[in-house]
């Protein structure tokens, strides 16, 4: 690994974001949005329902640690379409970088992403409904943290599947991650879903990690098991599509994709 | 170093049933320019994917400064560069920006000295600053050029590097390359369908038709060979053949 190769890439996508407003306003316009929407829904289910005294808190507390997850998997495939879309695989691919730098390249400009739109949703939940996401303080970094890595797995997923089928999957990036999305238990309870879908949703690192939000907000208790389960699982995928993303790689090096996807 | 800084051996690429390059071998020497020569679909694109590390061969050696590419990519990659009218930079990026990237992903030490350097050379000063979107074709293949010179390779893969060019450009894109060759020792693979440009720039000839090597030599020895009266002709009845 050459951290010198990683911050050039690094400085690329920087570069972009610097001179691309709408890319500036693909990060920030759909999460404000969502929170804005969202965010009234919520304080209207609770001023009329009775049993929804806490439907703000969780209900935006999920939306915000979704969006961590989705811009964790956006950072990663949409600066993979950004070179597809500028014709750049061939440049870098035939400088000295290599595939596993250009995955950290991309995981880390995910975790600018992430960063950027969580401060802004956090304060933008503090300026319009007064809630506070740091009511679960510390406790939160390791929920951030495993939602990061939950969104690398699709990012890298999406990654590989785009690289293998070309711009023809592109639709993939917006859309994959949503799969994944009733089975992640975001904004109800893993006991809400079917018996037979509840082990398939116990196999998701997410279903664990918004669990986990759950039970801190509602018992003030740290639910180790359900972060142990995340930590594991999330590992566990990340080396299998780490293991995915490099044989696709030498797949599409094999059949001359590589300099071919986007033409 | 002594010995070619380029061999080749047995190159072959298929892809399904279909040959793109097929045994092809040959050999670069230091400071040496070869001329690789075909028509279109000869394999002359594969041929570079390959050296480029970006296609994997189906069969054979490639050994670039005395090293096997499969084993010391990296090594190779941070000697080698390329420029090819067929490629484009990051559209968002002025062109200084997209040298400054490329300055930093082969390690180059004393970016803004070099970027200052390749400016001046391929007079690009009006473009420094322009987003790369907004350049003419001509400016554009002096980018690629400038991004390929920057990181002072010693092997340039070379495609069609004036394909797009008016003759003025072209004419100092030319004059640029032979004085960089002689004044850095650079050798150089280089494609162009232009042949009093492949005679004017290379030392030896390879030509390449159905993705095998027909005929190697210098211009006149190729010329000579196939008993025409000059490059161009041979290129027709070679293509025509085909």
């Amino acid at each position: 690994m050459n951290i010198g190769r990683i911050t050039a890439l690094i400085i690329r996508h920087l570069f972009l974001y610097r001179r691309s407003f709408p890319r500036l306003l693909e990060i920030f316009y759909w999460p404000l949005l969502d929170l804005v929407v969202w965010g009234f829904i919520t304080m209207y289910l609770a001023q009329e329902g009775k049993g929804l005294h806490g439907a703000v808190v969780f209900f935006l507390g999920a939306l915000i640690f979704w969006d961590i997850l989705f811009r964790a998997q956006q950072g990663i495939t949409i600066s993979f379409l950004e070179e597809i879309w500028s014709r750049n695989l061939m440049n870098l691919f035939a400088s000295p970088l290599t595939a596993g730098e250009f995955l950290v390249a991309m995981m880390a400009m995910s975790v600018f992403k992430v960063a950027a739109v969580s401060i802004i949703m956090a304060f933008a939940a503090l300026f319009f409904y007064s809630y506070n996401v740091f009511i679960m303080g510390l406790t939160l970094i390791p929920f951030i943290l495993n939602l990061i890595a939950s969104g690398w797995l699709i990012g890298i997923l999406t990654t590989s599947v785009i690289m293998r089928f070309g711009q023809q999957a592109e639709v993939l990036a917006w859309g994959l991650v949503f799969l994944f999305q009733p089975i992640s238990c975001v904004f109800y309870p893993l006991s809400v879903l079917p018996s037979w879908l509840q082990p398939l949703a116990l196999a998701n690192p997410a279903a664990h990690v918004f669990e986990g939000m759950r039970e801190v907000l509602l018992n003030q208790v740290v639910p180790w098991s359900h972060l142990w389960w995340a930590m594991g699982l999330n590992g566990l995928y990340l080396l299998l599509m780490i293991a995915i993303y490099q044989y696709t790689f030498s797949v599409c090096k094999d059949r001359g994709m590589l300099v071919r996807v986007g033409e | 170093m002594t010995g070619p800084i380029v061999r080749v051996q047995n190159l072959t690429k298929r892809f399904g049933d279909f040959t793109a390059v097929d045994h092809v071998s040959f050999e670069i020497q230091p400071g040496e320019t070869i001329g690789l020569l075909g028509p279109n679909g000869a394999g002359k694109t594969t041929t570079f994917q390959m050296l480029l590390g970006v296609v994997t061969p189906t069969h054979g050696m490639i050994e670039m400064l005395g090293l096997d590419l499969m084993h010391h990519r990296e090594t190779i990659l941070r000697q080698v560069n390329f420029s090819s009218t067929y490629i484009s930079m990051p559209y968002a990026l002025t062109a200084e920006e997209n040298l400054r990237v490329t300055g930093r992903l082969y390690g180059v030490s004393d970016i803004e000295r070099r970027i200052d350097d390749v400016v001046k050379k391929l007079e690009m000063e009006d473009m420094r600053h322009k987003v790369t979107r907004k350049l003419s074709s001509g400016q554009m293949t002096r980018l690629t050029l400038a991004k390929a010179v920057l990181t002072e390779p010693k092997i340039l893969f070379l495609d069609e590097p004036t394909a797009s060019l008016d003759p003025d450009i072209a004419h100092k894109v030319k004059g640029f390359l032979k004085e960089y060759r002689e004044t850095s020792g650079l050798s150089m693979l280089y494609t162009s369908h232009n042949m009093r440009e492949i005679e004017e720039m290379s030392d030896r000839i390879v030509f390449l038709q159905r993705g095998k090597i027909i005929a190697e030599g210098t211009a006149e020895e190729v010329i000579a060979q196939y008993g025409e009266d000059d490059l161009e002709r041979v290129f027709l009845k070679i293509a025509r053949e085909s």
